[in-house]
């Protein structure tokens, strides 16, 4: 296999005047994971789209599993998994039925293929529901249904189009789960999410777009340092204490704490992670300060957004969603 | 992950026909679950039966022959003809349900996603066919023809059948929405199958409307089935349009003409509506 299944250099995607992709380039090593992380309307179902050959770039190339996209799409059809934004299970077909028939469409024999979605319901806890019309099912079945069918034919590589979208949090940490077994297997991972917590529990490269441009990428960690990585808060009961608890709370971290009387709160950043929150815990309750809320808190999208565009996440017109398909 | 069925590389394609069965197979599942279409293949065309049968069948006459045995090439052929709004509907149904997306990004055989829906309509219509020929029995209508007409008359119809889908096609690409094929297809109801042979002689209307009838293909083909089950036509003998004299081969340049000029255009657009 190709040492980094995913390659694409210079995309670029216009829908008339909109440029959706301003020239991306990805290299995903094998057997890795990189999200793509950004906003509503940042571009990201339009590169998936390019690289699972649903659509022709404007400008520029990209190679999956080795072969280009362009050239070659039905061999890069063979090698790929794809779970698409909006989950795209037949609403008529039952669970087992849907899987089957995209073992077959992925030239498994029919018996090869039934045995294939009796395991995989078996996995993702659809096996009691396999038999239902898939149409009755809830959003969260109906999105674990559509991630099987990509998993159907051992994929290479695979893309999941924001994939925990939808899922509560139970079925997200299964789906996560699953992943790690993938990982193990050698496949190589390309998902999009909103969700920078999402992107450091998976991926081993981050990258960040925003407007059809990559504006950082990045492993976890330095893409957190980048944008200041994570707080301690702390609320207390009393207000008159606040100051007090402020104190406690830069002893420990280190760092520079904004105090907010209003919310009766301190923040501080910190780099020493749940191990800090436990010492500020600790010399709180030294302190004999009442503690209403103590918590440790990545920074939200909007404030990775902020730090790294100096604009927040969403400032898409409001017609662009609807354009997004 | 699951060592059982763990294989290394891709699998070989088994070629384009075993996709058309798989996509057809899923269309014919598709009509068993949804009550609408399965009405359609069943109940309405029986319905229609027994209400000209007994209904309005009492007041129509017909120059040459019993009204029943009229009645049941039109209903056929009223059947088929609306078949291609069913296959437009899958076409939109399957865009908006991104299943078009989903087939795309499978390692299909090129042209398999339609020929699927093809092959699914065709089998579609052997149910009401079926049904309306035992009903047509049941009712007094006779295949009063030779056997060889009377294959001959099954045969056009799945010609027909397989014709008119690539209308079906051309629809459902051109037409976004699944509620867009609906309005027009009620739309369409009125001229194409009530200006034509199907349920009255067309010579019992005004003048201007017995031209756009006669040379309706519903009425045709109508037509071409009562020839063939030599059934009453209603078509008076000294009637000389083309389509009147020679109802068969009429049909069957409408059969050729759908499936060399129309279904070329239709896969293009098809393509391009999916394609953006
Ligand atoms: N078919 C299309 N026609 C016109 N514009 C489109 C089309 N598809 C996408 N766009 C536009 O391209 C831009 C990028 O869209 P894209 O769907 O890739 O964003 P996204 O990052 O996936 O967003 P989301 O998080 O909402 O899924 C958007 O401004 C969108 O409106
Ligand atoms: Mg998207």
């Amino acid at each position: 296999m190709a040492a980094c299944p995913i390659e694409a250099t210079g995309l670029v995607k216009r829908y008339g005047e909109k440029v959706a992709l301003g020239g991306i380039d990805l290299s995903v090593p094998a057997g890795t994971v990189t999200a793509v992380l950004g906003p509503n309307g940042a571009g990201k179902t339009t590169a998936v789209r390019i690289l699972t050959t649903l659509s022709e770039p404007d400008e520029g190339s990209a190679t999956v599993a080795g072969f280009d996209v362009m050239k070659d799409p039905t061999e890069v059809r063979r090698r790929i998994g794809l779970a698409a934004q909006d989950a795209t299970v037949d609403p008529l077909l039952t669970g087992f039925e849907n899987l089957v028939m995209i073992g077959e469409l992925h030239q498994l024999s029919r018996k090869e293929a039934k045995v294939r979605a009796g395991e995989l319901l078996e996995e993702f806890s659809l096996a009691d529901a396999g038999g239902r019309v898939s149409g009755g099912y809830s959003g969260g079945m109906r999105r674990r249904l559509d991630l099987a069918a990509t998993l159907v034919a051992n994929p290479e590589v695979l893309f999941l189009d924001e994939p925990t979208t939808g899922l509560d949090p139970r079925a997200r940490n299964e789906l996560w789960a699953v992943l790690d077994t993938l990982l193990d297997h050698g496949t190589t991972i390309l998902l999009t999410t909103q969700y920078l917590e999402e992107a450091d529990r998976l991926a081993n490269d981050i990258v960040v777009v925003d407007h059809g441009q990559i504006i950082a990428q990045g492993d976890a960690r330095s893409l957190k340092r980048q944008v200041g990585g994570d707080n301690i808060g702390v609320t207390v009961t009393q207000v008159e204490r606040l100051g007090e608890a402020a104190q406690v709370l830069g002893r420990v971290t280190g760092t520079a704490v904004v105090e907010d009387p209003s919310t009766r709160s301190a923040v501080a950043p910190t780099e020493a992670g749940v191990s800090g929150l436990a010492d500020v815990a600790r010399a709180l309750g030294e302190a004999g300060i009442g503690v209403e809320d103590l918590s440790l808190r990545q920074p939200t999208l909007d404030e990775v957004f902020l730090t790294l565009t100096g604009s927040p996440a969403n400032d898409e017109t409001p017609t662009d969603e609807d354009g997004a398909r | 992950m699951n060592e059982t069925t763990q294989q290394v590389g891709p699998h070989k394609s088994r070629g384009a026909l075993h996709d058309v069965w798989v996509i057809a197979r899923r269309g014919l599942i598709h009509m068993k679950r949804q009550p609408e279409a399965l009405s359609d293949a069943t109940i309405q065309p029986l319905m229609f039966v027994l209400l000209f049968a007994y209904v309005f069948g009492g007041a129509i006459q017909i120059p040459d022959g019993n009204y029943r045995e009229f009645l049941m090439g039109g209903i056929i052929a009223q059947t088929l003809v609306f078949s291609a709004f069913g296959v437009a509907m899958s076409l939109a149904n399957d865009r908006k349900n991104s299943a078009v997306d989903r087939f795309r990004s499978l390692p299909i055989a090129n042209g398999a996603v339609l020929g699927g829906h093809a092959v699914a309509n065709v089998l579609k219509q052997v149910l009401p066919i079926t049904i309306m020929s035992l009903a047509g029995l049941v009712v007094g209508w006779r295949i009063r023809g030779g056997f060889v007409d009377a294959v001959h008359a099954y045969v056009l119809m799945i010609a027909f059948a397989f014709a008119i889908i690539w209308i079906g096609v051309l629809l459902g690409s051109l037409v976004e929405t699944p509620e867009g094929v609906t309005g027009i297809a009620f739309a369409a109801l009125f001229p194409l199958t009530f200006v034509a042979s199907t349920f009255v002689p067309v010579e019992s209307m005004p003048g201007p409307l017995q031209v756009v009838a006669r040379w309706n293909p519903t009425s045709s083909l109508s037509d071409a089935l009562r020839i063939l089950f030599d059934n009453p036509t209603g078509i008076p003998s000294q009637s000389t349009a083309f389509p009147t004299q020679h109802p068969v081969l009429y049909t069957w340049m409408w059969v050729i003409g759908l499936v060399v000029v129309v279904a070329p255009i239709s896969i293009r657009v098809y393509k391009r509506s999916i394609s953006k």
